[in-house]
C-alpha cells in the first residue's frame, strides 16, 4: 500500500489538512473525513454532477479528483454558501422557483450555477442548459432549475450594481 | 469504486516528469485531466503502480499564435480552447469539436494533450487533428521530435508516443481565411462519445473544391483520415452527387466495433450521414475565392 500523504487546502475559506492514500478521491475525503455532506455521491463515474464542488475557479466532478491532486487548492461546496444566516442568491432561487424536488442533485446544481453565473452574470436559458448540462436532475425536468438560475442571476446583478 | 493503490508523483518540470517515466516503465502512467485514466483506474482497467501528475508541470499550458500556426500547450483543458479569442477567431473548428466533448465540468479538467495521447478512437481531438493537419511536439530524454497527426494514431490506445515520451505541444497551421468548416457528431446525450462523428475542413475557388480534409471519429481501430473521400472531392464540383460520393467513399473505410451505440452496420451509415452534414455545413461557411 502506498504511503499515505499529507494534502492542505483551503475548504469554505477554512484551512484544513489531511492525511490521504493517493487513490483517495476528493469526494469520499469531504463527506467521511471532514463531514461536508453536501456533495452527493449520485453515479460515482463523473456523469451525474451530484459530487461537483468548486476547485480553484472550475466546476469540477470531486468522484474523479484525486485528493492529492488538491495542494493548496481553493474550494468551494455548498456548506460554504450560507453567509451570516442568510441565503445565497441561489439558494434562494432554487427555493423561491421550485428548483428542486427530493434534493439530492441541488447541492451540485449550484455549485455549479455559481461557477456559471461568476462566468457569464446574465445567461440565456440556452447557455443554462448548455453549461449546466454536466448535472443531472431526475425529478424537476429542468424547467425550474433553469428558473432558479436566472433569479439568482437577476438577484444578483441588481445587488452588484 | 476506488482505484487500486499506486504512488503519486507530481513533479514540478518536464524533466522531473520525463525522469519518473524512465525510472518508472511500464509501471507508470501519466495523469493530465485524469477523465479517462481515472475512470479506468476506478473500474480497475489501469492499475499503475505509480502515477505522474503532470498538473504542475511549468510550460504545458498555453495558447500561442506563431507564425502561421497555432501552438497549444497539451495541457491546455477543453474549456480554455473553448474561450480563446485566438482559438475562436482562427480556428473555428476546434471550438465546435471541444463543445461537444463531455459535460462543462468535464470540459474544465479534460486537456487536449491527454484527449491525444490517450490513443482512443471515440476520443474527438484526434479526427479534429486528422482534418486540421496538426503536428504534435514529443519529448523524452533524448531530446524532442514533431510528428504529424497523421500517422500517430496506431491502434487503439496506441500512438507513436514512445516509452518515456510526453506529448507537450500541439501545432495547428491556421487555416486559410474563408475555410469552411464543420465537426458534426451524432451522440446520445450530453457527455456520451461519439456513435459516428465527422471533422471537415473544406477551401473552395468559385464552385470548385480547391482543398478539402476529412476526419473520422469511432469508425474503427483509430481516428481515420478519409482519403479516398477527400481525393474524390478536390477540382470538383461541390454538388449533391459528389457530397453523396465522398460520404459513400468515407464509409468504405469505416470498421466500427458494435456496442451500445449500435452495430457495425448503423454506425457506418452514420458515419456516411455525418461526412454529408459537415460536408454541406463547412460549403456554407466557406468563402470562395475567385
Amino acid at each position: 500500500m502506498a504511503k499515505k500523504q499529507t494534502v492542505s487546502f483551503k475548504l469554505n475559506g477554512k484551512e484544513v489538512d489531511v492525511v490521504v492514500e493517493p487513490r483517495e478521491l476528493l469526494i469520499h475525503t469531504l463527506r467521511e473525513r471532514l463531514q461536508h455532506t453536501g456533495p452527493h455521491i449520485g453515479c460515482e463515474t463523473s456523469h451525474c454532477g451530484a459530487c461537483t464542488v468548486d476547485l480553484d475557479g472550475m466546476s469540477v466532478k470531486s468522484c474523479t479528483v484525486l485528493t492529492v491532486q488538491c495542494q493548496d487548492a481553493e474550494m468551494l461546496t455548498i456548506e460554504g454558501f450560507e453567509q451570516g444566516g442568510a441565503l445565497h442568491a441561489l439558494q434562494e432561487g432554487f427555493t423561491q422557483e421550485h428548483g428542486l424536488q427530493c434534493g439530492y442533485c441541488t447541492p451540485g446544481m449550484i455549485t455549479r450555477a455559481y461557477r456559471l453565473l461568476k462566468e457569464n452574470p446574465s445567461p440565456s436559458e440556452e447557455e443554462i442548459r448548455y453549461w449546466m448540462a454536466g448535472n443531472l436532475c431526475r425529478c424537476t425536468g429542468y424547467q425550474n432549475i433553469v428558473k432558479a438560475v436566472q433569479y439568482a442571476a437577476k438577484k444578483m446583478s441588481a445587488t452588484s450594481s | 469504486m476506488i482505484p487500486r493503490g499506486f504512488e503519486y508523483h507530481a513533479p514540478r518540470s518536464l524533466p522531473d516528469a520525463i525522469a519518473l517515466l524512465e525510472q518508472y516503465g511500464d509501471e507508470a502512467k501519466l495523469l493530465a485531466g485524469g477523465h479517462s485514466l481515472l475512470p479506468m483506474m476506478k473500474m480497475r482497467f489501469a492499475e499503475p503502480a505509480h502515477l505522474v501528475d503532470l498538473g504542475r508541470v511549468s510550460g504545458l499550458k498555453g495558447i500561442r499564435e506563431v507564425g502561421d500556426a497555432i501552438h497549444l500547450g497539451a495541457m491546455t483543458t477543453e474549456n480554455e480552447l473553448i474561450w480563446s479569442a485566438i482559438v475562436q477567431q482562427k480556428c473555428p473548428l476546434l471550438v465546435e469539436g471541444a463543445r461537444l466533448i463531455g459535460d462543462p465540468q468535464v470540459r474544465y479538467k479534460g486537456t487536449i494533450g491527454g484527449d491525444i495521447s490517450h490513443g482512443d478512437p471515440a476520443n474527438d481531438h484526434p479526427a479534429l487533428m486528422l482534418a486540421l493537419g496538426a503536428s504534435f511536439v514529443l519529448k523524452g530524454s533524448g531530446g524532442e521530435r514533431v510528428v504529424a497527426a497523421d500517422g500517430f494514431f496506431l491502434g487503439t490506445y496506441s500512438t507513436a508516443l514512445k516509452p518515456g515520451e510526453i506529448l507537450t505541444e500541439i501545432r495547428i497551421p491556421v487555416p486559410a481565411a474563408g475555410t469552411g468548416w464543420c465537426y458534426a457528431k451524432l451522440k446520445r446525450k450530453t457527455g456520451d462519445f461519439a456513435t459516428a462523428a465527422a471533422a471537415v475542413l473544406l477551401r473552395m475557388k468559385g464552385e470548385t473544391v480547391q482543398e478539402v480534409s476529412i476526419g473520422l471519429t469511432n469508425a474503427g481501430a483509430t481516428a481515420l483520415k478519409a482519403r479516398q473521400a477527400e481525393d474524390s472531392l478536390r477540382g470538383k464540383t461541390l454538388n449533391d452527387a459528389a457530397i453523396a460520393e465522398a460520404a459513400r467513399l468515407a464509409m468504405s473505410i469505416c470498421e466500427p466495433a458494435a456496442d451500445q451505440r449500435g452495430d457495425v452496420e448503423y454506425k457506418t451509415a452514420m458515419t456516411g450521414e455525418m461526412t454529408h452534414r459537415a460536408l454541406r455545413m463547412a460549403r456554407s461557411r466557406a468563402t470562395a475565392t475567385a
